[in-house]
């Protein structure tokens, strides 16, 4: 069974961004993988990069394609930044071209044997002194030749041959459904003991992509499907959810929201490694909270970089000089990063890996998201939980301080899909709601959660002039405002009830 | 007419590598009459070789010469359908029996 705790099976690092947390180190070295999935999955992409890694890390490599040209997949290749074209010059990468020729006829007369195609693989791989090979794909063997008995037996002739040969193999195969038989032709009963599926599905008119290893013989891997992109210049990036483990060092350091008041109803600001969730119908201040915290990095001496997903550079800079604040001088000395972009222009796969980059390279000691639910539109639901919980993780694994963004559906009260999947993440929770009282709007901030420190409960007023926000008292007499139905209730009924409570406890 | 020109590639020696060089001669003495060139190819020693003619399975029977160039595989027991293949009997261009 797989499941003994003495496994003898080594790993081979494949270098493919995201696919050693998967796999828990790496494909079985000097075994044969069996990679599945539907037309359009990425197969031969992750074929080549399993390849291109190797090289990288100085393993010759050697490619079987059954499909396409050698000279057309060097080409699509171009695009992901693998010149393979040098590699072959270079003597690290061998090609065994097996794709159809369509200029020359083929009559089957007698039985036969794929023994050239064996011997050919063979060569290659002592050329190039290779450790991994990629066979793209097995079913398109079956196209080429009328006897599909003898064709199955080769193939397994061949998986033979590869374990013989001591490399690492991957072959990819392809299936008709995301959910269905693993491969066409039953190549899977030749190579079953290592089997990766690439999915590609398309959920509420959004394509979805994800890896999903389904076994590996005698040793260990994460289970489940793993969302991955496909990236120019880059090639397959898996983003493993749990990546950083729930290890982070808690800090006791303080950071200010960048709003005196809020600070103390805090219990003295931020923690540093916090991810904070500030949830508000539209127009009642998220996006001058958000301002407010970004230029909290003033007083500290520390950098900002903010995510807008909503608003143009232009548009809030232009909102922060109206409350004060000044942008341009933060960007000016190197302590804000201000990066714009519109939810739609890419996958919630690419936003994240996009954003990890950016934090990766300016190293902020804050982060600020503006905001989470105009990033949930383009993604589904899955989807977005999976990119908060990626997001969300990484920046607490830099022990940077993390606010985020979010608009309630209703005006007053009420909750959203982002706060379902962000809520149980986050350390901290600002609620911003509209108060209807004596026929005017009035606004109301309170501090719901805040993990690890004393904080205000009350429900406290605030107004937004020129100079920002101003956090007044708290609300007297009123009932019922986060549910969004607020009440007043009279001053001889507040004490009944604070005398209620102190008969129960007994005084 | 034109002497043939061909080559077989053979996977060792292994019966099927025997009776296809056997069905070989023994067409190319019936049907050719001396008017032929044949070379016989291991992939096992020449492996370049059946990289250049992207040669996948054994045996292959490859006519160079007249053209145009013709492949035909298997063990050769089949003479109707080699000489179908390498356009030798007047057969014409009939795509019964051809491979897919």
């Amino acid at each position: 069974m797989s499941g003994s705790a003495i496994t003898a099976v080594e790993k081979l690092e494949t270098g493919i961004p995201g696919f050693e947390h998967v796999s828990v180190g790496g494909l079985p070295k000097g075994r044969t993988c069996l990679l599945s999935g539907t037309a359009g999955s990425s197969k031969t992409v992750f074929a080549v990069q399993f390849l291109v890694e190797g090289i990288r890390r100085g393993e010759g490599g050697v490619f079987v394609t059954f499909e396409e040209s050698p000279e057309n997949i060097m080409s699509n290749m171009l695009s992901f930044g693998w010149n393979l074209e040098q590699f072959v010059g270079d003597g690290k990468l061998a090609f065994v071209d097996a794709s159809p020729q369509p200029e020359q006829e083929l009559v089957e007369a007698g039985s036969y044997d794929l023994g050239a195609l064996l011997a050919r693989i063979e060569y290659a791989v002592g050329k190039v002194q290779g450790q991994r090979v990629s066979v793209d794909s097995l079913g398109a063997v079956f196209s080429q030749f009328s006897d599909v008995a003898t064709v199955r037996g080769e193939l397994y002739r061949m998986a033979v041959a590869l374990k013989k040969m001591a490399v690492t193999a991957l072959l990819t195969a392809e299936r008709t459904e995301e959910y269905g038989p693993l491969a066409r032709f039953g190549v899977e009963e030749f190579v079953a003991d290592n089997v990766i599926i690439l999915r590609n599905v398309l959920d509420d008119e959004k394509r979805r992509r994800t890896l999903e290893i389904l076994k590996f013989r005698g040793t260990d891997h994460a289970k489940g499907e793993f969302p991955f992109t496909v990236i120019p210049g880059e090639g397959v990036v898996i983003i493993p959810l749990s990546e950083t483990k729930l290890e982070q060092k808690s800090s006791t350091l303080r950071v200010t929201s960048g709003n005196h008041t809020l600070d103390e109803m805090c219990g003295g600001g931020f923690f540093r490694d916090s991810i904070i969730l500030v949830s508000g119908a539209t127009g009642c201040g998220k996006t001058l909270l958000v301002t407010a915290f970004v230029s909290g990095a003033q007083q500290q001496d520390d950098r900002c970089l903010l995510f807008a997903f909503e608003e143009s550079r232009e548009q809030l800079f232009r909102n922060a000089s109206g409350w004060g604040m000044d942008f341009e001088t933060m960007e000016q000395e190197g302590r804000l990063k201000v990066v714009c972009v519109y939810p739609e222009v890419m996958g919630l796969e690419d936003h994240l890996i996009r954003m990890k980059k950016e934090i990766r390279a300016f190293k902020p000691t804050r982060v600020a998201v503006d905001s989470l639910s105009a990033l949930e539109r383009v993604s589904t639901g899955k989807s977005f939980r999976e990119f908060v919980i990626g997001i969300t993780s990484f920046i607490k694994h830099q022990e940077i301080v993390g606010l985020f963004s979010s608009t309630t559906p209703t005006l007053l009260g009420g909750a959203s899909i982002t706060e379902e999947h962000i809520s149980t993440i986050t350390d901290s929770i600002l609620l911003l709601r509209y108060v209807e009282m004596f026929g005017e709007m009035r606004r109301g901030i309170t501090v719901l959660k805040m993990r690890g420190s004393m904080h205000d409960k009350g429900i406290r007023e605030y107004a937004i002039d020129g100079q920002g926000m101003h956090i007044g008292a708290q609300f007297h007499g009123i009932a019922g405002i986060l549910s969004g139905q607020p009440m007043q209730i009279s001053q001889p009924e507040i004490e009944r009830m604070g005398s209620l409570f102190r008969e129960e406890l007994g005084e | 007419m034109n002497k043939f020109r061909l080559t077989l590639y053979v996977t060792g020696h292994t019966p099927r590598s025997e009776k296809g060089i056997r069905n070989l001669q023994r067409i190319c003495a019936e049907e050719l009459q001396g008017k032929y060139e044949m070379t016989v190819i291991d992939v096992l020693e020449q492996p370049q070789l059946a990289e250049d003619q992207k040669i996948l399975a054994t045996p292959t029977l490859v006519k160079e010469l007249p053209p145009p160039l013709r492949r035909v595989i298997g063990d050769l027991s089949d003479t109707e359908k080699v000489l179908l293949g390498l356009d030798i009997a007047a057969v014409g261009e009939s795509n019964e029996g051809r491979g897919k």
